[in-house]
């Protein structure tokens, strides 16, 4: 029952991890300036490798398969990824807004299980925490920059932040009975204090880029990533990320 | 107007009118040091370009430190370094003439040697 609530707890997580990690690489080459292309590639691997060591705690301490083969082999409505994590890469306005609310979601998270009650994500939690240091520090750099920049740039971090915050809060969507086994058995504090804590850490960063957060209770987070009901973006992402590795599943690397 | 169209393309305006350079739209070169361990001498290892001295450091950060040993990073703006001209070179010409200041002449090794010798076992230097 525990074990079962911790791997669908990890699969979301890995899943969050994998597809941004993926959307994100989708910028290499792209970037802006050279300096932000090899910050911004460097980082995604970095989600891709995050990604990598659940789907490997999911294998070796909880009876899962193989992580290559649950990483690319699984049907769509298996994956347990969020929204926000789907979108296309529109402008690097929309790109920088979600690795910024994504970003301190996820070091929130992880954060919470520094003291977790299972031993292999409080390791994890320690290993990745000087890596989600750098990539706050990125996100928060450039919201600050950018919103600092003129008018037209100033509008468009306005308009990514209207746009992603409802996709942003899908992060938390309730765990339902799982996610009470989890918080009783001290895993992890649950989504909605994870919810509250995120909020904390964006808004004084916001408030002082002079962003406005727009008012919560007018927002309908979006859920259903992580019951498998997806956005239409998640099909084609899944199928150009598993090509390779699907030529031949047995293929030694 | 040119009869060029790669020039009309670049939209240079009015040759007379005053060009405004908003704050942030030309980035600066900033120099950056490596430093290996704790105490070692930051090491000059390139040099990056940035907006600002706060993503000047991030960006070296991913540039210069994601692989070799680092455990911190200095960031200069270029154009706050003072050097040399090119035409003052002239100024260290004779070093090479001027060995007897070099500290290789002196011998100490075996002072410091005997030193060592006499003091093992007496005291626990470490």
């Amino acid at each position: 029952m525990l074990n079962n609530a911790i791997t669908d707890l990890l699969t979301k997580m890995a899943d969050d991890e994998l597809i941004m990690g993926h959307r994100n690489s989708e910028w290499t080459g792209l970037g802006p300036v050279m300096e932000e292309d090899i910050a911004f590639s460097s980082m995604a691997q970095d989600k891709i490798g995050h990604s990598w060591a659940l789907y490997r705690i999911i294998e070796e301490n909880l009876g899962g398969s193989q992580a290559d083969i649950f990483a690319f082999c699984r049907p769509e409505n298996e994956y347990k990824c969020c929204h926000l994590v789907e979108y296309p890469n529109a402008g690097y306005d929309f790109s920088l807004m979600r690795h910024f609310l994504f970003d301190q979601a996820e070091a929130v998270r992880y954060e919470s299980m520094l003291e977790s009650s299972f031993e292999p994500l409080q390791q994890l939690s320690r290993k990745v925490k000087g890596e989600l240091k750098y990539h706050t520090l990125h996100a928060n750099a450039w919201v600050m920059q950018l919103s600092k920049a003129g008018e037209e740039s100033y509008d468009r971090m306005q308009t990514a932040l209207n746009e992603i915050i409802a996709l942003a809060a899908g992060i938390f969507e309730p765990g339902k009975a799982n996610e009470q086994v989890l918080i009783d058995a001290k895993v992890y504090p649950g989504e909605k204090e994870l919810y509250s804590r995120w909020l904390d850490r964006i808004y004084p960063v916001l408030v002082k880029a002079s962003l406005n957060l727009p008012p919560l209770e007018s927002i309908t987070p979006a859920y259903g990533g992580r019951t498998g009901q997806h956005t239409p973006y998640l099909a084609p992402l899944l199928k150009e990320m598993g090509e390779v590795f699907n030529l031949d599943t047995a293929a030694n690397w | 107007m040119s009869l060029d169209p790669r020039v009309n393309r670049l939209k240079l305006g009015d040759p007379g009118a005053v060009i405004k350079v908003e704050e942030g739209e030309n980035w600066n070169v900033y120099e950056v040091f490596h430093q290996e361990k704790r105490g070692a001498h930051h090491e000059h290892v390139g040099c990056v370009h940035a907006p600002d001295p706060q993503l000047a450091l991030i960006f070296a950060k991913e540039q210069f430190a994601r692989r070799k040993k680092c455990v911190n990073l200095w960031v200069v703006k270029s154009a706050d370094i003072l050097a040399f001209d090119v035409e003052d070179e002239d100024m260290f010409a004779n070093n090479l003439e001027k060995t007897y200041r070099d500290a290789s002449g002196f011998k100490v090794m075996e002072k410091i040697n005997k030193f060592k010798q006499s003091s093992k076992g007496t005291t626990d230097v470490k």
